[in-house]
């Protein structure tokens, strides 16, 4: 019967083919922008670390001016201060913790060959491989020895290995970075979490680091430090007073395994407060928080507002395309009142003739939704052509986003063709005969 | 008109139809109305002008990684080289470049102390040369002089006594008079004393989206420090040609550094403003298209409605009727459907307005808008009822003798 039904969509289908063709592109426009706009929105707001995301907190200390707070109140500063980060560190009281800072600096390639480059960086503490489940190629991240000591190691990616080493292992060699020399303990692989959810600071979507060497090297002066940096209270000159400032340049983040610990730790960061507030420091109310990756991700507004707005519109753009169906298959189903009548007084049940004319408008909503899977690649190709960097790599159809278009569209036709199918299965066979 | 009547008790029969096209007439003009709105509102945030001589200026970044070096006595000799090189009109070193995204900002403040209000300003530190090298007009007071330029050693706190402010964060700190601002003393970073001995027209701030993008202040500094830029402006046309020449010139008198990221000055505008940009067309696409839906739909719906009326339009036209009156039918039909449908877009505009107002911190919509859709969709309604109309009055007076 299913196949009967197909064939009989498909004759009608065709016999009306301009109105068939008019429905299949409102469908599949619709669908298509509503389609590349849903995909921007959800890959801006994937969770970048999903087994673990629930986990990892990111610290945040309201050390702001008492007399103008931070956001207007609404939130505790987005960084800590330098300060706070090394009494955190050193407290140890998280199963992990990784203080860290955007870096930057110079290598000097030991090939005489190549020129000078410019690296993008990260000061980070041990922890921050195994926390963030950073993949290596060769070796691996630093030991929390060479934490304390100090030691000048160095990660590298697998860009900076391939351009510097060849795509050679090259743990255990040395490379001058801002004229310092430091040793290889390890190259990490393709790694780019989207959204970059370990440092949002200086921007959601940028690329993760060339180089990651230990947080102390920023206090020992061995590499230069970037992003960004807000003051309250004016610090005294130099770089000494400027560690001690009331400045907040650094991120921290622990890893708690369940919510007892997550408790735990939030009491101790109370307590840590209270300790501060005796020299001086935490005028401003307790406001101390930990949040979770996607917690951090929302509070911090990752996705885009002009995403956000776009899928609105994408959404009511969908529904115009949906309304146009709704009148061009009542019109369609209508207009074939005499053969409706026909039939039914040949015997054909309101059932029957109901999932006949569902089936048509199912047949149609599919071919739309094709159509608008095309469109919405098209459409993002276009998106991240306009957007350039800002977009890169959030533009991909992956398969949850193709089923998706499909079920939208299918249902989309479905209940703008129930209208137009109950109607015309309400034609009375009589009259339709007798204007016959 | 008397059939007007007439026409609306047809359309009262058959009501499905007309409310479809009605909505969808509705929908469109809620989203046309609010998309010309935040593009425009895009345009003219693009149309600010940055104050700086855009079309002639490029900025490098000097990265120096080399361990024994004298910051003071490399930097004059760069800009030495480059004031020199035939082409150039003028050059400086400097901390930041606007519309860059990335910058410094600091607050003045009327009087010292930790807990007085203060007004938020970007910070430019340039020398002597900083107006003529980036192109800015001084309206009042006067340029730096060479004794005013102080040495910047990094992480210093302490500021020079002088600054060269734009006229709107004069406006901001004098809200009666910007005028009057020449010649005052504020206080940054809470107590040192400033005084203002310069005005210029305008100057942006790096970050586009500041609602304090107007407001920079320049500080005769130079500074001490690994990595900074310079700024230079060539003379009219020659800049495309200069680029390349200034990099090689640069990269090769000193191995101790990296000349890098070389960018124009306009580049940096369309970069800063591509994501408006985006926006904008996405949004001029997203009119395009669904005025068009929407004028498919409303000719889709008349055909079928004539087609389905074929032997009555034939009867009328036996009687009597001329085919401008059965033209004249369609497209009254239409307009009528189409008032309902601009009147509920009229309501959903200004709801969609606050919406993306409250949601999102736009301006609400102005009334001379949401006229233009009005007009914008009767017109295109009319347009689209032109075709399937004109079919109708082809419709033979004979068609009213057969029986199908």
């Amino acid at each position: 019967m299913f196949n009967y039904y197909l064939k009989i969509a498909w004759i009608s289908i065709l016999r009306h083919w301009g109105l068939s063709l008019l429905m299949i592109c409102a469908i599949g426009l619709g669908i298509g922008a509503a389609m590349t706009t849903i995909t921007v929105n959800y890959l801006m707001s994937a969770d970048p670390i999903p087994h673990k995301s629930k986990q990892l907190y990111y610290v945040q200390l309201d050390s702001w001016d008492v007399n103008d707070p931070f956001d207007e109140g609404l939130n505790p500063p987005d960084q800590l201060t330098f300060t706070d980060t090394t009494n955190l560190l050193n407290a140890q009281k998280a199963f992990r913790q990784n203080a860290q800072a955007q870096a930057n600096g110079v290598i000097e390639p030991n090939d005489p060959e190549l020129l000078p480059m410019s690296v993008s960086g990260r000061a980070n503490t041990a922890d921050f491989f195994t926390m963030f489940d950073v993949p290596f190629i060769y070796g691996s991240g630093w030991t929390h020895q060479a934490d304390v000591n100090k030691e000048q190691v160095i990660v590298l990616n697998k860009v900076t290995n391939d351009k510097l080493f060849g795509g050679e292992d090259s743990v255990g060699q040395t490379i001058k970075l801002d004229g310092n020399v430091f040793k290889i303990v390890g190259v990490i692989d393709q790694w780019q979490p989207k959204p970059r959810f370990y440092d949002i600071t200086t921007g959601a979507f940028n690329d993760s680091e060339d180089i990651f060497v230990p947080f102390s090297m920023i206090a020992e002066q061995k590499i230069g430090r970037s992003g960004n940096t807000n003051c309250w209270k004016p610090s005294g000159d130099g770089f000494s007073a400027f560690l001690v400032s009331e400045c907040i340049w650094t991120q921290f983040w622990v890893e708690l395994k369940t919510q007892q610990d997550k408790e735990e730790y939030l009491t101790f960061l109370n307590a840590y407060v209270e300790e501060q507030k005796a020299y001086g420091r935490f005028l401003r109310p307790m406001d101390n928080r930990l949040s979770n990756v996607m917690q951090w991700l929302e509070n911090q507004e990752v996705v885009a507002d002009d995403a956000k707005m776009m899928m609105a519109m994408s959404f009511m753009f969908l529904i115009v395309c949906l309304l146009n169906t709704v009148g061009l298959l009542l019109a369609k189903f209508l207009g074939k009142a005499p053969e409706i009548g026909l039939r039914q007084a040949l015997g054909a049940s309101r059932a029957t003739l109901f999932s006949q004319y569902i089936i048509e408008s199912a047949c149609i909503g599919l071919a739309g939704g094709l159509l608008g899977l095309v469109l919405a690649y098209l459409g993002l190709i276009g998106v991240e052509s306009l957007y350039g960097d800002y977009m890169q790599g959030l533009a991909t159809l992956d398969s949850t986003m193709m089923i998706l278009a499909l079920v939208l569209a299918l249902i989309s036709s479905i209940v703008s063709g129930i209208y137009p199918t109950w109607r015309a299965c309400n034609i009375q066979p009589a009259q339709q005969l007798k204007s016959q | 008109m008397l059939e007007t009547g007439l026409i609306f008790r047809a359309l009262m029969r058959n009501k499905m139809g007309a409310i479809l096209i009605a909505l969808q007439i509705a929908l469109t003009m809620a989203i046309m109305v609010n998309a010309i709105f935040m593009i425009q509102d895009r345009q003219q945030q693009m149309k600010r002008p940055s104050g700086i001589d855009e079309n002639n200026t490029f900025y490098l970044t000097n990265t120096v990684f080399a361990q024994d070096h004298n910051f003071q006595a490399e930097l004059q000799t760069d800009l030495n080289t480059l004031r020199k090189t035939p082409g150039i009109v003028d050059a400086i070193q400097i901390n930041a470049i606007p519309l860059s995204g990335g910058g410094w900002s600091m607050s003045l403040q009327h009087e010292p102390g930790e807990d007085k209000d203060a007004i938020g300003s970007a910070l430019y530190m340039v020398d002597e040369h900083g107006i003529n090298t980036m192109g800015l007009n001084l309206i009042a007071g006067e340029n730096f002089s060479q004794e005013d330029i102080q040495w910047r050693g990094q992480g210093q706190s302490t500021w020079p006594p002088k600054t060269i402010i734009t006229k709107a964060f004069a406006a901001q700190l004098f809200p009666d008079d910007w005028q009057t601002a020449i010649g005052k003393t504020f206080y940054i970073s809470q107590t040192q004393p400033m005084q203002i001995i310069g005005i210029v027209e305008a100057l942006q701030a790096p970050w586009n989206g500041w609602d304090g993008v107007e407001r920079s202040m320049l500080v005769p500094f130079q500074m001490e420090s690994s990595s900074s830029y310079y700024f230079i402006r060539t003379e009219p046309g020659k800049r495309d040609k200069m680029m390349p020449i200034i990099e090689k010139v640069l990269a090769e008198s000193n191995k101790g550094r990296i000349i890098r990221r070389i960018t124009t000055v306009e580049d940096t505008r369309k970069r800063s403003y591509r994501q408006h940009n985006a926006t904008n067309k996405i949004l001029t696409t997203v009119v395009a298209t669904l005025t068009l839906i929407t004028s498919f739909g409303i000719v889709g719906l008349a055909i079928f409605s004539i087609n389905r009326r074929t032997k009555q339009i034939g009867t009328r036209r036996a009687l009597g009727a001329t085919r401008w009156q059965i033209m004249r039918y369609f497209m009254v039909e239409n307009f009528l459907i189409s008032t309902v449908g601009v009147f509920i877009g009229s309501i959903g505009a200004i709801g969609l307005n606050m919406w993306l107002v409250s949601t999102f911190n736009l301006t609400p919509i102005s009334f001379e808008l949401i006229l233009f859709g009005i007009v914008a969709l009767l017109i295109v309604g009319q347009l689209a009822v032109l075709y399937p109309a004109r079919k109708a009055a082809l419709i033979a007076p004979a068609t009213a003798t057969r029986t199908i």
